[in-house]
């Protein structure tokens, strides 16, 4: 089994070099990528399908066809690389940015040969202050080695990349508050249209790519689009990082071809349930996708078949919900974190989430009524995609709205019983 | 044009707009709340949400929100599916869920926009059994009361102080529901504009601070349509009243005016009308002793010493109507009516008049002004000298980029993607002004001179834009001694090449540039070059618009009547000379309407021409020097208990209507003067429309005022338009202490308006709406239902009326070398040059204090500066003088202490003092002082 994207990274926690990285092959990929033309590359990642690992599944070259190229092109264009990983339940990004940040910066620099950015960002989650040196330093590498900086290996080519540590909000992840952040507004997501492409930071086009998605592009560059199509299991192209969180026997993170059976995940990498624990759901994607339950366990984990089974695969994070662990609870929990990182925007979100919060509470307490159900499925309808501004609340009540459904007794055990049945958490 | 369907029903609409403001327009009741008709869409509050169908065959829809759904021909919405029903009220609900219930507590309440909208949705029972979230409260100065706790954050605050108004002390801080709108701390909201959160707030977090200082419920009070007395730009109010105290003044809406905003002069600096300090009855005055006289004993008493006076003199003045003035000068006589300003002001204004009446350039109404694509800004500080024209150029700035957005099929209205595309850049603005303006962080380009040498850039950029050059070198030469001490301010003269050519050439280019100047540098050069700048762009092919900023409300309409001025006044008094008094006044009787002279002159000047009149009488709403060193005063209305007509700086003649009867002896101005008339003159005993038509038949160019509103005649069906909402409570009440008897309400025979709650209840005629109220919107949105369509002109056009149109052929613009008259373009003056050891004072405006009379409202007092000086800072230096020294200076014959404020801005050679304040009231600016060192204490 091939695992291109984690393969070099070492056991022992440190960073590769940009020695150990050029040692393994890396920046061939943009080496190749500037005898290519701008339109050239693009069609490469297009052709290997590869699609936005950061939860939405926007077909990557789709995006980047869409920025103004040619004479009559905006002569300041961006490219920015979303490090900001903070859906709950994910830490994928965080080995590449720790393992390996050169392999980004050759992602960046290759995503912004393609559309002819000048500028780059790192737009990296607070927390991860290991990333962040490690991130620094290779950037450092980089402009000394002449990777970045004007005439990059030579060429024509200019691109300057700065590190932004961001200050820890959720919603800074959201593409176009991301954009809002960097210029130092409120992180308020922004209209769309005009999109980011065409109008993004500062006004000029820019492309917003998560880590690993960008992680893959210069693989795709070495490999060729079929060798990417081939790596995975059901054609939607290229390995992913899959982890797991929750009472599995071995929680981690696994790189494996995309389309890998949910099954195989939990069962064979995570080593299943811990003794004493039944298997009961599972989050696919984060804490913003729906649950999945045992009928549910073949699903293989690319984008169209867990949207077919209901859910997202989002992030490919797992979280394994058990049997002695209060899906109200578990659900509260995820709702108190949406709540809190609203940005206070728009009202369904802002109002929304923190009635849905304290009605989940008040079940947990044991003070909840029948009638808090029929709020709270109206709260799922409220928060519906499309009625809010941005895909926050809707995300929000993902896990909410399926848990409503398949936990329907679990609920209705909280307002029978006036506590909360398992009671093992506050 | 397209064709939709909203809800089965067809209509044929204008594209260019989106669906909630089309759906408003076509008078169908959609909720929103962050939506404005002048700020746009957003999105945020997700109110305005509607079903959208893909097509005929579809009958599931999606939500939309209207605010942000472009018009498309064939668009199939509805309003009223239950499902867009049931979000709308969810949403109401969830606003709900942290807005506190104290409606009957809250200043809003009876015209909250979110009562009206909470109602629109049905949304009545509360599910929500958790605890509010709860905000503490700022101070934010003597205008504006903050609650917090109320707040449904529309985001509307920070969108018009912030992004509309250029404000920069109002925010909003914290994020999810707790976000927070206020200042970064405690204080006084900064912005000239702050006043307007009042009426943008759709509920009360933001209210009246002055109105809540004597509450009275929207529905109680008495309103009467009104113009704005506090500058010369004549914004539409709307003035109410309760027991006799006029209350609050908001927004009357005129799409080619003021539209939905005023300034904080305007909107709080009617205080004064209710001042303590008030004449309320007519008094006879001798040595120090006093009479309070009856009104019918004051006018036989006046009309006594008019039958014996051998020689009469009338002092008018431009903040009394044109009626006023012109009684007065059918009194005196027009050869001995004055127009109560200095010669060099009116001599001014005779010229605006002159170029408004003759220029081939278009002078746009201040609703026009947002049109234009270029700005040139020439002496004035317009943010403190015509507020609302401040606010306007500042949408005006955005207008060239938003224009390029709009070329991207990114239509206007959607705020959120127009502002993440402009980036705040701004389209091309020049300023030339002798200090920093507030507008210079909007500016290209600024240019810090002396009056004299603005003239001469304003000059050579004509010159640029004229070819062939009329005359050869008239640039501002380099001055050496200046440009050592200060090189920083003194531009080498290939920098004013290249600074002229470049605004030359960005007016070029623009298709709509707008030139704005006006008196307050007292330069008349800098005037005649900006119509010089406007006719050459005229020529050029441009569209371009020429305003011109005059200081106070009736300023042109005084200018109209008269040609005199004081100085001319003062000579046929007596000579100038006070070593030689005569031992006698003469038997000349001054009849001194509605001016204190020692705001217009020095104080010397005006006592000895007071002296030389033996008999004085002051018709004046307030105490002053003038009112009292009167032989006879009378209690003269404020533009709150009078009718009456004022033309604005922009030619536009407008009428305000009484609010209310006092129950003292105060009248009207003109209704005095027509009681001093009487026997004389058959207009003695007409009303209003008959003064408009003695004046129009004396003033043929003033014909279309007699045009500007319904005579008092008029009737819709046989009635009158009330002064009073139809809820108005508490007559049969309110006067009980006094008489139980219900009393006869108060006739009108002046107007179409009743002092009632009785008469008509629909939509009149638009310079006779006395408030905005529709069945279901009792807040100021109301305004929607008078539109024809929102944000555009009235039902019956948006009031008043434009006396000048720009002519083909016009007068002379372009100055000459050769001085003139003052009727054509004076020559262009050399550049300045500094005396050493002398400071040149020019005039620094402020939008608190400058105008004497709003600057006696206890709120506008608090925002006055204390009086200072400011000083060139390398002269300061030079004379060893530092930031918050003292320096004496003489002025007005008195010696003064005053602060320093040091000041970049100010040219070598000049100083500035505040204009307007009691410590620098009477002073002819520009002048000269000697400042010798700092005081040292």
């Amino acid at each position: 089994m091939e695992q291109p994207l984690t393969r070099h990274i070492k056991k022992d926690g440190s960073w590769l070099t940009l020695k150990e990285y050029e040692a393994v092959g890396g920046y061939q990929g943009l080496k190749k990528a500037l005898t290519l033309t701008p339109a050239e590359v693009t069609k490469t990642v297009t052709d290997a399908g590869l699609k936005g690992r950061g939860g939405a599944g926007f077909p990557t070259g789709s995006k980047w066809s869409t920025v103004p190229m040619g004479p009559d092109a905006p002569a300041i264009k961006y490219f920015i690389a979303n490090a900001d990983e903070m859906e709950p339940g994910s830490f994928k990004d965080r080995l590449l940015l720790e393992g390996n940040p050169h392999q980004l910066i050759e992602g960046l620099l290759i995503g912004a040969w393609a559309i002819q950015a000048r500028f780059s960002f790192i737009f990296l989650r607070w927390a991860y202050h290991q990333a962040a040196k490690a991130i620094a330093e290779c950037i450092r590498e980089a402009y000394e080695a002449g990777y970045l900086g004007a005439h990059i290996a030579g060429s024509d080519f200019h691109l300057d990349l700065s590190l932004h540590t961001s200050v820890g909000r959720y919603i800074c992840g959201e593409e176009t508050a991301l954009l809002n952040a960097l210029e130092g507004k409120r992180a308020n997501p922004r209209s769309k249209p005009p999109y980011p492409t065409v109008h993004g930071l500062f006004g000029k086009p820019t492309i917003v790519n998560n880590v690993e998605t960008l992680c893959n592009v210069p693989l795709i560059l070495t490999g060729g689009a079929d060798w990417f199509i081939k790596l995975s299991k059901t054609g939607e192209g290229g390995t992913k990082l899959y982890g797991a969180s929750g009472r599995v026997k071995k929680p981690g993170l696994w790189e494996l071809p995309l389309g890998t059976a949910l099954r195989e995940i939990l069962e064979e990498h995570a080593g299943g349930m811990k003794d004493g624990y039944r298997f009961k759901g599972v989050l696919p994607g984060g804490g913003s996708t729906d649950f999945l339950t045992d009928e549910h366990l073949d699903t293989p984990m690319d984008y169209k078949s867990v949207s077919a089974a209901g859910s997202r695969l989002g992030t490919g994070t797992l979280i394994v919900l058990d049997d002695k662990t209060c899906p109200v609870g578990m659900v509260r929990n995820l709702e108190q974190f949406f709540a809190r990182e609203s940005c206070g925007w728009c009202t369904p979100c802002r109002e929304g989430l923190p009635w849905t919060t304290k009605l989940l509470d008040s079940l947990e307490k044991g003070t909840g009524k029948m009638e808090d159900l029929d709020i709270l499925t109206f709260q799922t309808h409220y928060m519906a995609p499309g009625n809010t501004f941005c895909a926050l609340a809707p995300g929000a009540m993902e896990p909410l709205q399926s848990a409503l459904k398949l936990f329907k007794a679990d609920f209705d055990r909280h307002i029978h019983e006036h506590k909360c049945p398992w009671n093992n958490h506050g | 044009m397209a064709n939709i369907l909203i809800d089965n029903v067809s209509y044929s609409v204008d594209g260019s707009k989106n669906v909630l403001a089309t759906s408003l327009s076509l008078g169908l009741n959609l909720p929103y709340f962050c939506w404005h008709p002048a700020l746009h869409s957003v999105g945020a509050c997700r109110q305005c949400a509607i079903l959208k169908y893909k097509n005929a065959e579809d009958k599931k829809g999606k939500i939309v929100m209207a605010c942000l759904e472009p018009i498309t021909d064939q668009l199939r919405i509805s309003i009223e599916a239950p499902e867009a029903r049931q979000f709308r009220a969810g949403n109401i609900e969830a606003l709900m869920t942290n807005h506190p219930h104290d409606c009957p507590v809250c200043d809003e309440g009876g015209e909250c926009h979110l009562q009206d909208m909470t109602v629109m949705t049905g949304h009545n029972c509360r599910r929500y059994e958790f605890k509010k979230r709860t905000h503490g409260n700022q101070y934010l100065g003597p205008f504006v009361n903050h609650e917090m706790n109320r707040c449904i954050q529309c985001y509307r605050c920070v969108r018009f102080y912030k992004d509309y108004a250029g404000g920069k002390d109002l925010d909003v801080f914290s994020s999810h529901d707790e976000v927070y709108f206020g200042r970064q701390e405690e204080g006084a909201l900064e912005s000239e504009f702050s006043g307007n959160l009042v009426e943008v707030c759709p509920t009360g977090v933001f209210t009246d601070k002055t109105l809540k200082k004597h509450f009275t419920r929207k529905w109680d009070l008495t309103d009467a349509p009104s113009i704005c007395h506090q500058c010369g730009v004549g914004c539409n109010i709307i003035a109410s009243e309760r027991y006799g105290s006029i209350r609050r003044i908001l927004t009357r809406y005129n799409g080619d005016v003021n539209g939905y905003f005023l300034c904080d002069r305007g909107r709080f600096g009617y205080e004064y009308v209710n001042s303590p300090g008030r004449i309320s009855a007519p008094a006879r005055k001798q040595n120090a002793s006093s009479w309070i006289l009856s009104a019918e004993e004051a006018i036989a008493d006046i009309k006594k010493i008019l039958g014996a006076s051998n020689k009469k003199r009338g002092i008018g003045s431009p903040r009394a109507s044109l009626e006023s003035n012109f009684l007065l000068r059918r009194l005196v006589g027009p050869d001995h009516f004055y127009a109560g300003i200095p010669r060099a002001e009116g001599k001014l204004l005779r010229r605006i008049v002159a170029l408004l009446k003759n220029g081939k350039v278009k002078t746009p109404s201040l609703g026009e002004v947002k049109d234009y694509d270029a700005v040139f800004i020439i002496g004035e500080d317009v943010t403190n000298t015509a507020p609302m024209l401040a606010l306007n150029l500042r949408q005006t700035a955005r207008k060239g980029p938003v224009e390029l957005v709009k070329a991207m099929h990114i239509p206007e209205w959607n705020d959120a993607a127009v502002k993440d595309i402009v980036q705040g850049t701004t389209g091309p603005f020049y300023i030339a002004t002798p200090h920093t303006t507030a507008l210079d962080e909007i500016a290209t380009r600024t240019y810090r001179a002396h009056p004299d040498d603005i003239a001469r850039i304003a000059y050579t950029v004509a010159q640029h834009i004229q070819t062939p050059l009329p005359v050869a070198d008239a640039h501002p030469t380099e001055n050496p001694s200046s440009s050592a001490e200060a090189g920083r301010t003194a531009s080498p003269r290939s920098d004013i090449e290249t600074m002229t050519k470049s605004i030359a050439d960005a007016l070029l280019t623009a298709k709509k540039p707008l030139i704005v100047s006006g008196t307050s540098l007292y330069s008349q050069p800098i005037l005649d070059c900006a119509a010089g700048i406007a006719s050459a762009l005229k020529d050029k092919g441009k569209d371009p618009g020429l305003v011109f900023i005059v200081p106070e409300a009736n300023s042109i309409g005084l200018a109209m009547l008269s040609d005199q001025f004081l100085e001319d006044a003062f000579e046929k008094a007596g000579p100038d000379d006070t070593e030689e008094e005569p031992a006698e006044p003469d038997e000349a009787t001054l009849i001194i309407l509605e001016n204190d002279l020692y705001e217009r002159t020095y104080k010397t000047q005006a006592d000895l021409f007071l002296s030389r009149h033996k008999n004085i009488v002051v018709l004046d709403s307030l105490e002053n020097p003038t009112t009292r060193q009167a032989t006879h005063l009378l209690p003269a209305a404020t533009f709150t208990e009078a009718d009456g007509t004022i033309i604005n700086n922009e030619g536009r003649a407008q009428r305000f209507y009484q609010v209310y009867i006092p129950d003292n002896g105060v009248r009207s101005s003109w209704k005095w003067l027509q009681g001093l008339l009487a026997d004389q003159s058959p207009i003695a005993t007409r009303h209003f429309d008959g003064i408009l038509e003695c004046l129009v038949l004396e003033f043929p160019e003033l014909a279309a005022i007699a045009t500007l509103a319904p005579a008092a005649g008029f009737r819709e069906g046989t009635q009158k338009i009330p002064r009073e909402p139809h809820r108005y409570s508490g007559r049969t009440a309110m006067h009980a202490n006094v008489n139980v008897n219900e009393p006869q309400p108060s006739g009108d025979a002046d107007s179409a308006l009743s002092f009632t709650m009785e008469g008509y209840a629909g939509i009149p005629p638009p310079a006779l709406t006395p408030f905005y109220w529709s069945p279901g919107w009792n807040s100021v949105q109301a305004i929607n239902k008078y539109q024809i369509e929102v944000g555009g002109p009235l039902h019956g056009g948006n009031p008043g009326k434009r006396l000048f149109e720009p002519v083909a052929a016009q007068l002379s613009v372009i100055p000459s070398a050769e001085s003139s008259p003052a009727a054509s373009p004076q020559a262009i003056p050399p550049s300045f040059t500094p005396v050493p050891g002398q400071w040149l004072v020019l005039p620094l405006y402020h939008i608190f204090g400058s105008d004497p009379l709003s600057a006696q409202s206890p709120a506008i007092k608090e925002r006055m500066p204390q009086p200072y000086i400011a000083l060139n800072d390398t002269n300061a230096a030079g004379a060893g003088i530092l930031e918050g020294h003292f320096v004496e200076v003489l002025l007005n014959g008195q010696k003064q202490r005053l602060p320093v404020k040091l000041n970049a801005g100010l040219p070598p050679g000049t100083a500035g003092l505040p204009k307007g304040l009691p410590a620098t009231t009477g002073l002819p600016f520009p002048f000269s002082i000697t400042i010798n060192s700092a005081l040292h204490d």
